[in-house]
């Protein structure tokens, strides 16, 4: 039998008709189980029409004079190596370490015009394109394209590759997310396979100071000295900072050079370029071991072992290029 | 994805509002928690060679009958008849079933040599089609072949010359049909299989037969012990056809019966909506809804009329079946169940129904007062099996505009029937003794539908009669939204709103009351348990 409507006609008096459905979407029956959507997200998400002239347009419109203006009065930047990118003919790589959010739009906006609206950006399918609204908004705003970051992944690689051949420069960060705590993490092989399979150029990219603009949020759950967890988190907040955006020589697989080893050498190229930041380019140069120069760059670019002060502690990065440390050296 | 089977939704907080037809027009309603929703099963597929399921059929026919080629030969006397403009509904995009079977069929008597052939439009009092209606129905290769040589015909009910009694049944059942069909060496009948009603010997015995015939069954009597009309065994209606329909084979008639049936593919994408459940409607969906909504309430009735019947179903054919009556039949209407059953436990209190713009009697037409009670009552209450879902002494609540609107053309003794019989009584035993005889014998209306496009006198007599069944089970009718002054002249109660039938119907069934809601069209059949 069915059930008891109760009340039914007293009760429904007064909401005969609902006010919201249909112009809002139908609330389900709670009796009914919902079917996940069919949604087209994460490596399948369609990101062509971010290509379409009528979509570049928009996006120059708005980086040129939002992104821009927005990003240089937050961050502004010392830009050099710039002239590296005028001897390159074609697209190429971008290869840069990765310590915020900010370092795409900071990267794009300093990037030559002639790359600037050319250029896509290989972005987390698990991160920037898990929801369809995300996998649009990265799509339009910096030309966003879906990669697997964890394992080797032949599609993502195919789109990647097709996209420099036909013409579009790539930015990848080949540490795969951003740095925990301002150290470089390993790089990956992406940049390099592709940078082997296309022929294309590796310019190594190095992006000083994006972590004080727009620090990485904590780990959900993590303390506070005497908190518990659940308080509000330090990070996902502007705060205005100077950064460097360096820019070094391109890079080419050398004959015979493997995936791993090239991918090294981009490393290195970045942490030489770390140290530049830090002194000049001399100075970095001389600070490489003539012996072995990607190891060495890589010893100091990834940081000392040690607990998680030490590692910060080492870090020489003082926030709007105020104080360093306070005691002598 | 797999179609999914009907369901029994029952309505909590988070359900949306349900979709209610409301005539040319539809409306939300927010039925109260706890009340049931029936929803259609999703569409079957479609066969994918409709062709050349139709010539398997022919070929290979079920019963004790020939394959259709062995049964045809020169010299023969050949007649087709087929389902007039009632079916389906709404009207299916070209071709229709109709074209496709009888192409099939004069495929094969062409290639036998048959010359005599007469297509006959089995209209029983049901009014005459029009040339566009027989072309949509029947091809214009069909049409252009046999129309212009008066071999493409539309039964006459009262043309005594054309009409041929057989004999009368142990019951006493006149039996008296289409002479030419009748008289011929073999009668082909087409069907379209709407619902588990349609076909079988109802076929022939309902469709060629004339108003002699008709009256044994068609009567307040036969009704009220059909039970329902959709299960053959417990129909009285059912029982008589198939007394004359045998008799009718004894008499030497030979019948080639083809019977088809479609899913519940019902209307075309532009209204993908109204065949959907209410939570799964997308943007579209909303978008459709509301702004066909908006419209339809600026414009006049006669326009919103003209667009819904424009409206051409997407039916498709899921299944063909050829050879003796009964035993085609008995495939057919084990295909119609797989596509419109819907298991259903226990009965209820209050039922709703949403009543929409069209029956077999007002295609390209009105939907006048009579038919908007003879959908209710004679086709939605009876689609059931085992027990009506509403209960005994129940309540049945509709939802239409029942506008006493009436096309004079097609529908004129319901003119009378409304002005002259409902004024005096609702009581379809007493208004079948007192009144059916004078208009079933009216010159004037038997005029009108023999040279005009006119039902028969006695057809609103019919209508009402499907009722008969309904109006001795329920405890009374509401119909929201309807005009006052037409819903009492049909012995309802008005109600504005759905809350006020609710209030109106808790004097009949209390306080607390069940209700279930019949989310149709698409059409469904409840197996009530």
């Amino acid at each position: 039998m069915a059930t008891s409507v109760g009340e039914g006609a007293r009760r429904l008096a007064g909401r005969v008709t609902s006010t919201r459905f249909p112009l809002a979407a139908p609330t389900w029956p709670t009796t009914i189980e919902r079917p996940d959507p069919e949604r087209k997200v994460g490596l399948d998400f369609d990101h062509e029409w971010s290509r379409r002239y009528p979509v570049r347009l928009a996006r120059a419109m708005v980086m040129d004079n939002v992104t821009r203006p927005a990003a240089r009065l937050v961050a502004p930047a010392t830009v050099r190596g710039l002239e590296h990118l005028q001897r390159v003919d074609g697209p190429v790589i971008f290869a840069a370490n990765h310590a915020s959010h900010i370092d795409t739009p900071l990267l794009l906006t300093t990037l030559p015009v002639e790359f600037r609206h050319r250029t896509v950006v290989a972005g987390a399918s698990d991160y920037f394109f898990d929801r369809t609204w995300k996998a649009i908004l990265w799509s339009f705003a910096v030309a966003a394209i879906p990669i697997e970051r964890h394992k080797i992944n032949r599609r993502s690689g195919d789109a990647a590759a097709e996209l420099l051949e036909d013409g579009w420069s790539l930015v990848i960060f080949p540490e795969g997310g951003r740095s925990p705590d301002g150290w470089t993490q390993p790089f990956t092989g992406g940049g390099a396979y592709l940078a082997r399979r296309t022929g294309r150029p590796v310019v190594p990219v190095y992006l000083s100071g994006t972590r004080h603009v727009l620090p990485k949020t904590a780990e959900k759950g993590s303390r506070a000295p005497g908190g518990s967890g659940t308080e509000s988190r330090r990070g996902g907040r502007f705060r205005r900072s100077p950064i460097s955006v360096l820019f070094g020589q391109p890079l080419s697989p050398d004959q015979g050079e493997n995936t791993h080893r090239f991918s090294e050498r981009i490393e290195a190229a970045v942490a030489t370029l770390a140290r530049e930041v830090q002194t000049d380019w001399w100075q970095a140069r001389r600070s490489v071991s003539s012996v072995e120069p990607v190891v060495g760059a890589l010893t100091a670019h990834r940081g000392p072992d040690g607990p998680a002060w030490r590692r910060a502690w080492a870090l020489d990065t003082p926030p709007m290029g105020g104080r360093g440390r306070s005691w002598p050296e | 994805m797999s179609r999914r089977p009907g369901f029994v939704l029952e309505v909590d907080k988070s359900t949306p509002p349900t979709l209610f037809w409301n005539g040319e027009g539809f409306t939300l309603e927010t039925l109260p928690e706890g009340s049931r929703v029936l929803y259609a099963p999703e569409p079957m597929e479609a066969l994918s060679d409709p062709y050349g399921a139709i010539r398997h059929a022919l070929l290979h026919p079920v019963g004790d009958r020939d394959p259709l080629p062995a049964l045809l030969s020169a010299g023969m006397k050949l007649t087709i008849c087929f389902d007039d403009i009632s079916l389906p509904l709404p009207p299916m995009v070209a071709p229709d079933i109709r074209q496709m079977v009888i192409e099939s069929v004069l495929d094969m008597a062409a290639d036998a040599g048959v010359d005599d052939v007469v297509l006959v439009a089995a209209l029983a009092l049901h009014r005459r089609m029009t040339e566009s209606e027989l072309r949509h129905a029947l091809g214009d290769r069909v049409y252009d072949a046999f129309a212009p040589h008066g071999l493409l015909t539309q039964h006459d009910a009262e043309d005594a010359d054309n009409l041929i009694h057989l004999g009368q049944t142990e019951q006493g059942e006149d039996i008296e049909i289409n002479k030419r069909a009748a008289t011929s060496d073999l009668l082909v009948y087409v069907n379209i299989n709407l619902v588990a009603m349609d076909g079988g010997h109802k076929s022939v015995a309902t469709g060629l037969a004339s108003y002699r015939s008709l009256r044994h069954h068609h009567n307040p009597q036969t009704m009220q012990h059909s039970r329902s009309f959709m299960d053959a065994p417990a129909s009285e209606l059912h029982t008589s056809n198939w007394r004359m329909g045998r008799y009718i084979a004894e008499s030497g008639v030979k019948i080639f019966q083809i019977e088809t049936t479609l899913n519940t593919d019902t209307f075309p994408s532009s209204f993908s909506f109204l065949q959907k459940r209410e939570w799964e409607w997308n943007l579209r969906d909303r978008a459709t809804y509301a702004g066909t909504s908006a419209a339809l309430a600026r414009v006049p009735s006669r326009l919103s009329r003209q667009i819904f019947h424009s409206i051409k179903s997407p039916h498709a054919m899921t299944s063909v079946q050829a050879g003796e009556v009964e035993a085609v039949h008995a495939l057919t209407t084990e295909n119609v169940w797989k596509q419109q059953g819907v298991e259903v436990q226990g009965q209820t209190d209050i039922l709703t129904l949403g009543l929409p713009y069209i029956c077999p009697y007002n295609v390209n037409s009105i939907m006048n007062p009579i038919l908007v009670a003879c959908l209710g009552l004679g086709y939605f209450f009876n689609l059931y099996r085992g027990q009506p879902l509403v209960r005994q002494g129940g309540v049945l609540i509709l939802r239409h505009p029942t506008r006493p609107e009436f096309h004079p053309g097609h529908h004129p003794s319901y003119i009378d029937f409304y002005e002259q019989v409902l004024t005096q009584t609702v009581d379809p035993v007493r208004i079948h003794k007192e009144f059916e005889e004078s208009f079933a014998t009216d010159p004037w209306y038997i005029h009108l539908y023999r040279t005009g496009h006119a039902y028969h006198g006695v057809h609103p007599f019919y209508m009402w009669y499907w009722c008969a069944h309904a109006l001795q089970h329920l405890g009374r009718v509401i119909i929201v939204g309807g005009d006052a002054a037409a819903v009492r002249r049909l012995g309802f109660s008005p109600a504005s709103s759905l809350n006020d039938a609710l209030e109106i119907a808790s004097d009949v069934v209390g306080s607390s009351p069940t209700l279930t809601h019949l989310h149709a069209p698409p059409i469904m059949m409840a197996d009530v348990t």
